[in-house]
């Protein structure tokens, strides 16, 4: 039986209130907050988080296929996906696809998985929804728009939820869109793309895909819905009858947001971490057309309980302290020219050093047994040459051993937390502290990794890791 | 291996007028102050000098190029802030060896004509800058910001009472630039002040840092047999050690940030060729490389002026003032010169030499009977340092 082998999310620490958006442009504020990505983060660094919560205990070279979807690529060319497998170390031969334009890309990458799994050219495939959506400031999409991503590990070998009925039509109605060079969405008004576009489209579909699955609105536990807004959310369901108490999967709209094409990846996740063996599900995604899947959950969900998900992130974060702040994160205020120091990159070094800087898998003597990172040519204990096993860092924990909080960064955000952690079974890593607040950073406090850009210099994104507090 | 000891020696030097931002003055301006005042020191004339060391500046030394027209060696060097000590080690060697007679040791820093007021001069140099993950990481401030949250936490001081300490250490300095006409600062700053400035990177705010300044600095050296027929009262170099580190150090856990081993290796060297066994009892002043407030702290503790975890008590107690028993930066140091890398080290060698001949500029800051005097230069950052320490002392101590 094809279906999901294991799901993992990720929310990103920083939430932004309503209130802040409508303090700085005046007129009235939405409901809650929404989760914003730091400035470091992005596309590509919270599709990693998203897939190392999904993978936890599970073997990354067991991977045959990675299908990265996301509305907001890093790149307009050069490939993601590739990148994303660089950094989970896979095995050379994985095929990597880039999937994007449609907000319902992670469902239709569900099929892909599906078929390429019935062929047997892929036996576990990991699809990971990930999305940053810059907006116009002062702009409806501004409110309603949040980042996050999901990921789910497919396959057809005892899977915790199996995914029974597919069902796939495209659409060409125009509602929203985005030209190549141009950073925000466009869009037609209201009364057109709702209601001629979405709320006839959906519930059609939905039709037609429960006559071709033989069911019943009624027979599923959990129903996951694509929607523009909260108002459309809560319409279509009562479109289809779906109890807005029992069966409606909450979509998030008042604490994270409208995080596109990672939207109903994310809802599902937050569904199965609630979920029961037996428990039926349904899920539509809208965009372009529409996908609507069948799902049961099995017993196998019970082993995936320690997933941090959406629940956990939901509950760690920090607030954005003022709206300004996040137009830096966006890169969305005109700096003063010269106001930061310019930076640039290597590609032959970067080409070089990949496994230890984007996998970051650092080095173990056979001899002494120390652990060493970043990249040595001789043990910095014992001083032999090239005798050393890889030794995989970015899963382990550490402590801090001393800090500095440079308030003269080249960074956007001051100030920039430097930090020594010694890590848990040995070696240290050198490097900066990230979605913190600098006042309760001390001496001992536990910290983990976490994928980011750590700058643009050179015209291309820097990935490296940095530390944060644990989260979950 | 033999000692250098009482072998080589200095008989004449110079700085520029006074150190600072000198956006009205070239390079080769600033050098020709020092340099004139180095000739005219030592008494001699640029066409006697024989060879040349330099450090900073234009490649290959140009800059002396409109100075010296005698087609003589001149060898660039550079090993990071102990580029100032590289070059009189330059001149001690060629002495030592009799190629030459008479040498001169220069050292500029011009980085204020650089974009940004050379920030971040002297850190990552050549193709590691490039590098896309250590080329990115942080300004000097923060990277010797975490020897100092380190020290607290492994000393048990608290926040407010280790940037007391640091605090008292800065004050110490301005006290005694104060009394420095040759100082870019000249003016005394309270420890309430200093442990009140704006963070630059915390724990250090603007008073633990000393400044991005220009100047030049030059020695004229001879071997010590001849130095009499120059001048009655010159000094001899007592030990030169230099010391790099593995460079991955600060990656070992057993590296902790409050210890710097290049500083005790480099000082250890200086004083086995100097004969010096209790450096606290037996020094009479020391020149320590303080960019930072906890610069001075850790090399003070490493070069072993006192114990490791113990300077605190050295500070409250004033062993290292101008009035202390072991006067430390009494030239007003880094912190009140501000820093040109490879001028910095023959500066202190500049005080060292004034202060044992009993010639600083005013009374006020003359100290008494100074017979033996370190010079202490570290460039890099903690774990990865490239020390020196000169010992320099009266003929025959």
């Amino acid at each position: 039986m094809f279906g999901i082998l294991s799901y993992g999310a990720y929310v990103p620490m920083f939430r932004l209130s309503r209130d802040q958006i409508a303090k700085a442009w005046g007129g009235g504020s939405g409901a809650g907050e929404k989760a914003v990505a730091n400035f470091d983060e992005d596309s590509l660094t919270m599709g990693v988080e998203a897939a190392v919560d999904c993978l936890q205990g599970i073997d990354h070279k067991s991977i045959d296929a990675l299908y990265f979807v996301s509305l907001t690529h890093p790149y307009q060319e050069k490939q993601a996906a590739s990148i994303i497998a660089e950094v989970l170390d896979l095995k050379p031969d994985t095929f990597t696809l880039d999937i994007d334009n449609s907000p319902r890309g992670a469902t239709s990458a569900f099929r892909l998985a599906a078929d390429a799994i019935a062929s047997g050219s892929a036996k576990k495939v990991l699809v990971i929804a990930s999305d940053c959506r810059v907006t116009a400031p002062h702009s409806g999409d501004e409110m309603l728009f949040g980042d996050g991503a999901a990921a789910f590990l497919l396959g057809d070998a005892r899977p915790a939820v199996t995914i029974d009925n597919a069902y796939h039509v495209f659409n060409s109605f125009m509602d929203t869109w985005r030209l190549p060079n141009e950073p925000f969405n466009r869009t037609w008004e209201d009364r057109f793309i709702f209601g001629e576009g979405y709320s006839k489209i959906a519930p059609q579909a939905v039709a037609a895909a429960l006559k071709q699955f033989k069911a019943t609105i009624k027979d599923f536990a959990k129903v996951v819905l694509y929607a523009p807004d909260q108002r459309r959310h809560t319409e279509l369901a009562r479109a289809l009858g779906v109890d807005a108490k029992t069966q409606l999967q909450e979509a998030f709209f008042n604490n994270i947001g409208h995080t596109g094409s990672a939207f109903v990846p994310m809802m599902l996740v937050a569904t199965l971490q609630e979920a029961k063996a037996g428990d039926k599900i349904l899920t539509f995604n809208y965009g372009d057309g529409c996908d609507v899947h069948a799902l049961t959950v099995t017993a196998g969900i019970e082993k995936l309980r320690n997933r941090r998900g959406i629940k956990k992130y939901l509950a760690s974060k920090l607030p954005v302290s003022y709206y300004q702040q996040y137009l830096i994160f966006r890169d969305l205020v005109i700096e003063e020219p010269g106001g930061r120091a310019t930076r640039t990159s290597s590609l032959p070094v970067l080409w070089r050093e990949r496994k230890n800087l984007v996998s970051l898998i650092g080095q173990k003597c056979r001899v002494c047994g120390t652990v060493n990172f970043p990249l040595q040519r001789l043990c910095i204990e014992c001083q032999t040459e090239g005798e050393f096993d890889d030794y995989p860092i970015w899963d382990k924990k550490g402590k801090i051993f001393t800090f500095s909080m440079d308030e003269r960064t080249v960074q956007p955000v001051a100030p920039s937390v430097a930090c020594i952690m010694d890590l848990e079974g040995g070696g240290r890593f050198y490097g900066n502290i990230t979605d913190r607040d600098p006042a309760t950073i001390d001496v001992g406090q536990e910290v983990e990794f976490t994928f980011r850009n750590i700058h643009d210099g050179g015209g291309l994104h820097n990935y490296f890791w940095k530390m944060r507090t644990v989260r979950g | 291996m033999e000692s250098i000891k009482d072998k080589v020696a200095i008989i004449g030097v110079g700085t520029n007028k006074r150190w600072g931002e000198l956006y009205d003055q070239d390079e080769t301006g600033i050098v020709l102050e020092a340099v004139h005042e180095a000739l005219d020191d030592a008494g001699v004339g640029i066409g006697d000098i024989q060879a040349a060391w330099v450090g900073g500046g234009a490649p290959t030394g140009n800059w002396l190029t409109s100075i010296i027209k005698q087609y003589i060696p001149v060898t660039k060097v550079e090993n990071a802030c102990a580029t100032g000590a590289e070059t009189v080690r330059g001149c001690t060697f060629g002495l030592l060896s009799k190629t030459y007679d008479l040498v001169m040791a220069v050292g500029v820093g011009k980085m204020k004509d650089a974009p940004r007021g050379g920030e971040g001069a002297g850190d990552e140099a050549g193709v590691d800058k490039y590098h896309p993950v250590t080329g990115a990481t942080g300004i000097p401030a923060g990277r010797y910001a975490l020897a100092a949250t380190r020290y607290f936490s492994r000393y048990g001081l608290s926040r407010q009472e280790g940037k007391h300490m640091l605090a008292m250490i800065s004050s110490k300095s301005h006290y005694n630039g104060a009394r420095n006409p040759r100082a870019m600062f000249q003016r005394e700053v309270s420890v309430e002040t200093c442990e009140n400035s704006p963070i630059i990177a915390w724990p250090l705010g603007l008073y633990d840092c000393c400044a991005q300044a220009e100047g030049a600095a030059a020695a004229i050296l001879c071997r010590t047999e001849d130095a009499k027929s120059f001048r009655p009262d010159y000094i001899t170099i007592k030990g030169i050690g230099i010391s790099v580190g593995p460079g991955m150090r600060k990656f070992h856990t057993g590296f902790d940030f409050t210890h710097w081993e290049e500083s005790t290796a480099a000082s250890k060297q200086a004083y086995e060729q100097a004969g010096i066994k209790n450096p606290r009892e037996e020094l009479d002043m020391a020149e320590c490389h303080d960019c930072f407030s906890i610069a001075e702290a850790i090399a003070v503790e490493s070069v072993g002026l006192c114990e490791r975890g113990t300077i605190r008590r050295d500070v409250e107690a004033g062993t290292f003032t101008l009035e202390g028993k072991l006067p430390v930066n009494a030239s007003g140091g880094l912190k009140s010169f501000g820093h040109p890398p490879p001028a910095s080290g023959i500066r202190e060698m500049f005080e060292t030499y004034k202060q044992i001949i009993g010639k600083a500029e005013y009374q006020s800051r003359q100290l008494k009977n100074v017979e033996l005097g370190l010079c202490h230069n570290q460039g890099g950052h903690p774990g990865r340092f490239e020390c020196s320490v000169t010992i320099l002392g009266i003929p025959g101590k």
